[in-house]
């Protein structure tokens, strides 16, 4: 399935791109762990809250085609 | 009864004055707000200047969510916050939860439940630019 993926801050920095669309198989935690990998991102996936077209949703939820997948790492506003 | 609860993402300066006349209502006997301050340090270090990044349109229904869940706990009738995004100098307000009640006891116990809920549920990561020229995300443990 074809999916968008949307990083903000520090996954932002380390991706080198504020978005990207991804062809994948499989669930949000192995879509994180091969992206990390291509990134080389830092933060574990405990770490990080998911969010799937505008919503935060568990990380068990199915992802389906054209979904927008947002990684949000540990968040430090106000 | 007449409650309205707002929150928006500012982008350009949080005018306080403004936001306070939001909260005006005849009903209510306490009006208190919560300013949050770009400060000069963290950990140790001199801060020059902050930025503040937002996945915009989570962080606005979550801080909708936030204001209406304060709304229905506590008897208030007015809340109104903003949180800014893009660069901020020291100094600046980065944060401001106003809210008006009949009494201070829910006008206090609102103001906290709001500041302490956006600080750790909206979708925003600060920036910090130091005086050394060095620069990183903060991502609390």
């Amino acid at each position: 399935m074809r999916l968008s993926v949307r990083y903000f801050a520090s996954l932002r920095d380390a991706a080198g791109c504020d978005h990207e669309s991804i062809v994948h198989q499989g669930d949000a935690i192995s879509l994180y762990q091969r992206l990390a990998q291509q990134h080389r991102f830092t933060m574990p996936q405990s770490r990080i809250r998911l969010a799937v077209n505008g919503a935060l949703v568990p990380w068990v939820q199915a992802l389906g085609e054209g979904d927008e997948v947002v990684f949000l790492p540990p968040v430090s506003g106000g | 009864m007449d409650v309205r609860a707002h929150f928006r993402l500012n982008d350009h300066g949080i005018d306080a004055a403004a936001l306070r006349r939001e909260l005006e209502d005849a009903h209510c006997g306490a009006v208190i707000a919560f300013d949050g301050v770009v400060r000069d340090h963290h950990d140790g270090r001199r801060v020059s200047e902050l930025r503040y990044e937002a996945f915009a349109e989570l962080a606005v229904s979550e801080g909708r969510a936030v204001v209406d869940e304060a709304a229905i706990k506590f008897a208030v009738r007015r809340i109104v916050c903003e949180h800014r995004i893009g660069l901020l100098g020291i100094g600046e307000i980065a944060v401001y939860v106003g809210v008006a009640a009949a009494h201070r006891e829910a006008a206090f116990a609102a103001c906290r439940y709001v500041i302490d809920e956006i600080k750790s549920r909206l979708p925003i990561w600060k920036h910090d630019h130091y005086a050394d020229g060095a620069a990183e995300w903060i991502h609390p443990d």
